[in-house]
Parts: C-alpha cells; structure tokens; sequence
C-alpha cells in the first residue's frame, strides 16, 4: 500500500490528532503557548482534579507536544514546538479550505447571474419582480 | 497540484492583533448575490460543505437580528457530524452580517464573533470575512489546532499536506 514513512507519519499524526481532540489538553497547550507551568499552575484554570490534569499531560507527554523541564521542584511542563509545528500547517489548511468552498461559491454565482440575465435585465436597477420569488429557492424553509 | 485558481480570485489570510482571523476574497458578481449566497439556506447548502466527502445536511437561517442559524456537515461515509450555530447581530443587506459562532462540540474557549463584509465595485465583489476571538488563547487555540470545522473537515488534508511535507 503504503511505503513505511508515510505509515510512521500517519501513526504519529494520530497521536498528535488524538491528544488535541480534547479541550482541555487544547487549552492546556494555549497555556503553554505563552510560557512554561507546573501542573499545579496548569490545573488552576481548569475545573477538574489535578490527577486528571496529570492524566492529560501524560497524553501530551505521550505524543511529544510537551516535555519536562529541568526544575525538579515544579518540574514544569514546556510545550515542544515540532510536531505542533507539523500539525500547524493549519494556516495552510485553513486557506485551502476555504478557497475550496469559494471556489464553489464562484461556481454558483455565474449559475446565479446566468439565471437572472436569463429571465430579465441583470443589475439595470431594482428589479421587483425577481425570479428568486419562485420559492423553488428555498428561502422558504428557512421562515 | 490541482485548484489553479485565476490569481484575481486569490483568497487572502491573516492574522489581525491579538484576536482576529481575516480573509478576503473577490468574486466576479454583484454583492446582492454573493449577500444571498450567503444567508439563503437553499444557496448556502451548495457550497458550504466543508472537503470532498463532506455535505450540508441541515442549514437553518432566522435571518433577522437576534435570529439564530444552525449549521450542521456531514461525512458521507462515516456519518460523522459537526455542528456549529449562532445568532444574527448585525444585519446590513446587502453589506454586512455578524454572527456568533459555536460549534456543538467547543475546540477554542469561549464564542467567536463572525463579520462578513460584502463591498461592490464594478459588478464585482469583494468580501471581508473576519474570525474575533474571546481571547488571544482561543484565537492561538484555534491556530495550534487542526481546526475541527476545516479539518474535522480537513483533517484528510492536513494529512496529505504532512505527508507529501515529510516525503
């Protein structure tokens, strides 16, 4: 099927999917952002028991989007930027997404101005009679 | 790489202060057009469906201030579901619509607030469309995140994208 390194990939990007798949280990990694924290000061925001945010750091530890830092006191939690970088080709993503469904949207648009010079003058002014009114368009059921 | 778009119609993105996400795009048609594509159920469910696979089942829109919308996509194949609704705050047809954003099942803190704003000039469109966070937090959340909605969405793409990126 698939030559090893894209299954390594894809093992490693579920790892990665799978411990941002939650909120709080979202939020979590939000705090992060902005600096290194001990569990305690991890768990304060949130309304759950530290255990459970030790539970969680243990799925972040686990997919390598945090590590511990060298204080053995508060042995605090830092984010490791890589496989977060990895998966942050969001932007990316988020760009082409959208420029997949405006594409569509241009789509529609020309079928949309077609229709309308069709039936009548298109943008000569206010048209009253619109063939939009055929109820064929659905607004209807949004009423 | 397919999707040779016509470099008029290049979608722009970026990143505004603490909070915001800000798009813009043209569209070669008048804006009472692109306003109805917008916020017609009937026009909405033929285009925003979210990557291949992915449908618009349910599109409800009250469209008046104080109105809500509900939007939910479904994969085709696994019967998975997103959901995302809102409500109407600001209605200026055909210029201007915001809305409050949250999806059924929360990935950044808090509620977004979206603004499309649709400016005409010689028959064609330009639309603004910006993403306000509650928090520097939620907004970099949403950053940091495989966006569920576009990824949920495109999750399959992201992948592709960090496979071919690691090939």
């Amino acid at each position: 099927m698939q030559p090893n390194g894209y299954i390594q990939t894809s093992d490693h990007l579920d790892a990665t999917f799978a411990a941002l798949a939650d909120p709080t280990r979202r939020a979590i990694l939000a705090r992060l952002a902005s600096g290194e924290a001990s569990v305690m000061e991890l768990a304060a925001p949130f309304a759950v028991s530290q255990p459970a945010i030790s539970k969680h750091l243990k799925v972040l530890e686990g997919a390598g989007l945090i590590s511990r830092g060298r204080d053995a006191q508060r042995r605090p939690r830092r984010l490791e930027a890589k496989p977060l970088a990895e998966a942050n080709q969001w932007l990316e993503s988020y760009r082409q997404f959208w420029g997949a469904q405006f594409q569509r949207l241009d789509a529609l648009l020309e079928t949309l101005k077609a229709s309308k010079t069709k039936t009548g003058k298109l943008r000569t002014g206010q048209k009253k009679r619109r063939p939009t009114k055929r109820s064929t368009d659905g607004e209807e059921e949004c009423r | 790489m397919k999707g040779t778009g016509t470099p008029k119609s290049a979608l722009q993105l970026n990143i505004r202060g603490d909070r915001e996400i800000v798009m813009t795009r043209v569209f070669d048609a008048p804006r009472s057009l692109v306003f109805d594509a917008f916020t017609k159920p009937k026009l909405l469910k033929q285009w925003l469906l979210g990557p291949d696979g992915w449908s618009m089942p349910v599109c409800e829109i009250d469209l008046r201030v104080g109105g809500r919308y509900r939007y939910v996509w479904r994969h085709d194949r696994d019967g998975s579901e997103m959901g995302v609704g809102g409500v109407y705050r600001e209605i200026v047809a055909p210029e201007r619509v915001v809305t409050t954003e949250q999806f059924d099942v929360p990935w950044y803190p808090g509620e977004a607030v979206g603004t499309i704003v649709l400016i005409e000039k010689a028959g064609r469109t330009a639309l603004t469309q910006t993403l306000l966070y509650e928090s520097r937090e939620a907004r970099d959340v949403v950053m940091k995140s495989p966006m569920e909605r576009g990824v949920a969405a495109s999750y399959d793409r992201l992948a592709e994208l960090l496979a071919s990126a690691s090939t």
